[in-house]
């Protein structure tokens, strides 16, 4: 017999239950100004007739750096950046390249050239490497890589060239709205109860066992692939944060390490499965921000 | 028989110029990059829109390298009209539509933006009761918005007949099958520009300026339906979310 949950009524959101502050919302073919002297960014575009008038493309939040006006749409596809981290999927091994899926507009490119092989940085690339190039990444494989590059047409290259980027062996893919990735100094945390995590910037987290063999803070490159089982105990772990993470996305709330923990440490009154619930969602949610607000009193952030 | 009673009602006891209900929600699946469900009476239309992405192979040949190309599927759900009937996804209908569809959003997506992609809108009919262009149209704009897909414009559909001199605006399928001409079209609404017209039938010559006006009437009252819709839907997303807050 299975059990039957009854959900509680839920009051509708209403526009006045949350105050949108000073943000000023457009949709496509709204009027931003009619001023001139703006220069139009991303999201926004003029009809290039007598009238000067500059329209918004998408609907989202219109944002002004001095002369420059674009709008942020709430939701869109990853938009790589030099600097990002990511994580993809290998989509097709080409000749001297992979390509990668990385929920951007075109699929990212790992030239053979910028991954580490095995043996010494300083190694020329043969053409028994470029044989092997399945062996070391195939098809459905997934990697976490640093954008060094973003081409003119927006596709990005990717590479690997540190231990801390490279295969993902063991662990737990969540994909979110890269929105709600907040931009950090460091995306790979190793959290405090028990897990890491990479909280790529295109939106995909990967949730993963720390692994405390390993000698060097960096990582293993993803050479070393161990397919031993893990305790029961920390899949626990990694199926909690994985319920946490999406429970915040499922509210919006930004994700970065201190969140995540939070919303970890609210989630402890529960079982892992009853995270799913909406109720119980709620609830973390709502600690959630309620602490992010108490740590960030007096700190102007919030 | 009579479309319009002697008290001046339609079938369904709308007015000539009134719009059957419009319900409508955004992102209905997650796995979609936007989505939109719209209700236009008994019309109810499900679209999905995929991309802006790396053309599939088996499109390789369409891909533009300055622009996008997009790729438009619809298909009418097996018990979604009076008869049930098993429709392949290439029947005559369906290709007329999806082309039509297609030559719409053309016209108002910003193709130029995304060089070398593919978009998708994949749109299904479950219940039809007239006005399916329409409704399908306005679903995929929603869906495009949804996604973040860079248009000049919302686009609104809406269809009209003529009878008795009267324009009758959003008709139903019992109207559609009395057989007097059919004139759809859609416009966006706020740079007033008509970008697709289709008319089915015959009407007079001086007929068609009484039919544009009240399809453009019919599109705005569309368009205001779904901007209130869209801006209540946006706040509360807004809202909770703590980086829109101090940015």
């Amino acid at each position: 017999m299975s059990n039957i949950t009854i959900r509680l009524p839920s009051t509708r959101r209403t526009q006045n239950q949350y105050e949108t502050g000073t943000s000023y919302l457009v949709t496509p073919g709204d009027v931003i100004t009619e001023d001139t002297d703006y220069m139009r960014g991303h999201g926004t575009y003029c009809t290039g007739d007598a009238d000067d008038k500059l329209y918004s493309s998408v609907a989202g939040v219109v944002e002004r750096i001095n002369k420059l006006i674009c709008v942020r749409a709430l939701k869109s596809r990853y938009t790589g950046e030099v600097g990002d981290i990511v994580v993809g999927r290998v989509k097709e091994v080409q000749q001297k390249r992979w390509k990668i899926e990385t929920n951007s507009r075109l699929d990212s490119i790992l030239q053979l050239s910028s991954v580490n092989l095995p043996g010494g940085e300083l190694r020329r690339r043969s053409a028994t490497d470029e044989l092997n190039m399945r062996s070391y990444l195939n098809e459905g494989d997934l990697i976490s890589a640093e954008v060094p590059q973003v081409n003119v047409d927006g596709i990005l290259s990717l590479h690997t060239r540190s231990l801390r980027y490279g295969k993902l062996s063991q662990g737990c893919l969540v994909i979110v709205s890269p929105s709600l990735i907040k931009r950090r100094k460091n995306h790979i945390h190793n959290l405090s109860c028990g897990a890491s995590i990479i909280l790529a910037n295109n939106g995909y987290i990967w949730i993963y066992t720390t692994q405390h063999s390993s000698q060097t803070e960096e990582g293993d490159g993803g050479f070393i692939i161990s397919n031993e089982s893990i305790p029961i105990e920390d899949r626990e772990i990694i199926c909690r944060l994985r319920n946490c993470i999406k429970c915040l996305a499922k509210r919006s709330v930004v994700l970065y390490d201190t969140s995540i923990l939070y919303a970890y440490e609210a989630s402890m009154s529960y079982k892992v499965k009853q995270l799913l619930d909406d109720e119980v969602c709620d609830e973390i949610v709502n600690k959630t921000i309620y602490l992010l607000q108490q740590a960030n009193v007096g700190n102007s952030e919030y | 028989f009579e479309l319009i009673s002697d008290e001046g009602y339609r079938f369904d006891g709308r007015k000539p110029s009134e719009l059957r209900r419009v319900r409508c929600n955004m992102g209905v699946f997650t796995q979609a990059d936007g989505s939109a469900y719209i209700e236009q009476g008994n019309t109810k239309v499900l679209a999905a829109i995929y991309g802006p992405h790396e053309a599939s192979n088996n499109m390789r040949s369409r891909v533009c390298l300055d622009k996008c190309f997009i790729n438009c599927e619809f298909s009418q759900a097996m018990f979604s009209s009076a008869e049930r009937k098993k429709r392949s996804r290439g029947d005559r209908k369906g290709k007329d539509m999806s082309a039509h569809i297609k030559q719409t959003f053309e016209a108002a997506v910003r193709t130029q933006l995304y060089p070398r992609s593919q978009i998708d809108i994949y749109l299904q009919v479950l219940h039809s009761d007239g006005s399916l262009y329409c409704a399908c149209v306005n679903a995929a704009t929603l869906a495009l918005i949804d996604a973040g897909i860079a248009m000049k414009d919302y686009v609104c559909a809406c269809s009209a007949s003529l009878t008795k001199e009267t324009s009758l605006i959003d008709i139903n399928h019992v109207e559609e099958l009395a057989g007097c001409a059919e004139f759809s079209a859609a416009i966006m609404p706020k740079l007033d520009q008509i970008i697709y017209s289709e008319l089915n039938g015959r009407i007079h010559q001086d007929e068609l300026g009484q039919l544009v006006d009240a399809v453009t009437n019919g599109c705005k009252d569309i368009f205001a339906v779904i901007d209130r819709f869209e801006v209540i839907t946006d706040n509360t997303e807004i809202a909770v979310s703590p980086r829109s807050l101090h940015s």
